[in-house]
């Protein structure tokens, strides 16, 4: 009776796990529109990597299924079909929602801080800790203690009486 | 001394940034359309579809255009709000009616109130889509000459109307 029951928990876990697996790869993609061009669509999402989606702002226009989202794949679809280029498009996508629709920021004087920032801060941030290393490298004695008392110090620690 | 006092500066400092930031808004995209002219179009009109509307019909008004839609919860905060600006007649309001179906629209109104002179049925978004409409409801302050002048996202409120929509509406009927 034991021996079926741990079977039928091993069972339940291994079903369990299976269904996980199966239901996370197929969400991993959103489901494909009647794809008669698959070169196209590679295109599409391609361009559509490069722009955010404004309702989810962390995301991209490929990644989110606002409708929103939808809606612009499918203008970036009708616009690579008749022809324009990925400049062209992403100049009309800018044109009407600012620059922050691009997903990586434009490298702008405004942007400028935005991209060498975090260098800047870790460039301080290593200076600040090589002047730090330095100083206590070249301290000669952090306690302070004469010599006379270091002895006596290390005598008293042996278990000696000076 | 002076060292033990870098870190509680550098708090500081951080702990101005965060003020700062929390004061901000970032879902709010800033639009490149402020000081363009409206992009122009015709569309069937949510009371007559057989009648056609576009920017270009609305020219020598200043007017308000607001994004709405039937199936937007938001939009029902600020209606009342829009009810009112229109009853007190400080300015023309026309609506955009986005992505959205004419029964379920009429229906909304009826169920509502109508603030808007006509609203414009964009059943498929893409005017909505060169107006850069990223959430719904979206107001525009347009002036005479059909140039876009403000964008509010979000849903209108009372400080936003007294202290940004007002004075301008004032400003561009001078």
């Amino acid at each position: 009776m034991a021996k079926t029951f741990f079977r039928m928990r091993w069972w339940r876990g291994g079903a369990a796990l299976l269904l996980t697996l199966l239901f996370g790869v197929a969400m991993a993609r959103e489901a494909t529109p009647s794809a008669a061009d698959p070169a196209l669509e590679a295109r599409v999402m391609a361009l559509a990597e490069e722009l955010r989606c404004l309702v989810c702002q962390n995301e991209t226009i490929a990644a989110s299924n606002a409708e929103l989202a939808v809606d612009l794949r499918q203008q970036i679809r009708q616009q690579l079909t008749q022809g324009r280029s990925p400049d062209d498009i992403m100049g009309y996508m800018t044109a009407r929602y600012g620059d922050f629709v691009r997903y990586k920021p434009p490298l702008r004087a405004g942007t400028v801080l935005l991209w060498l920032g975090p260098f800047v801060l870790l460039l301080l941030g290593g200076v600040l800790l090589w002047r730090q290393l330095r100083q206590q490298h070249g301290a000669s004695d952090p306690t302070g203690l004469s010599e006379a008392d270091r002895q006596r110090a290390q005598q008293l620690l042996e278990g000696h009486t000076p | 001394m002076k060292r033990h006092l870098w870190p509680l500066a550098i708090f500081l400092v951080v702990v101005g940034f965060l003020g700062v930031g929390l004061g901000l808004k970032p879902r709010d995209v800033p639009s490149p359309l402020v000081n363009r002219p409206m992009p122009s179009f015709s569309l069937p009109t949510l009371e007559q579809p057989e009648r056609t509307l576009g920017p270009q019909d609305l020219r020598g008004q200043v007017y308000l255009i607001n994004v709405w839609a039937s199936w937007c919860t938001a939009c029902q905060a600020e209606h009342p709000l829009l009810v009112d600006l229109a009853r007190a007649g400080v300015v023309p309001i026309y609506g955009l009616n986005y992505k959205d179906g004419r029964e379920d629209a009429l229906r909304w109104l009826g169920q509502h109130g109508n603030p808007y002179k006509q609203s414009i049925s964009d059943t498929a978004g893409l005017v909505g889509l060169d107006l850069g409409v990223y959430g719904v409801p979206e107001t525009y302050v347009v002036d005479r000459d059909g140039v876009i002048r403000h964008k509010h996202t979000g849903a209108l409120t009372m400080d936003v109307v007294r202290e940004t929509l007002l004075p301008l509406l004032g400003q561009l009927d001078g």
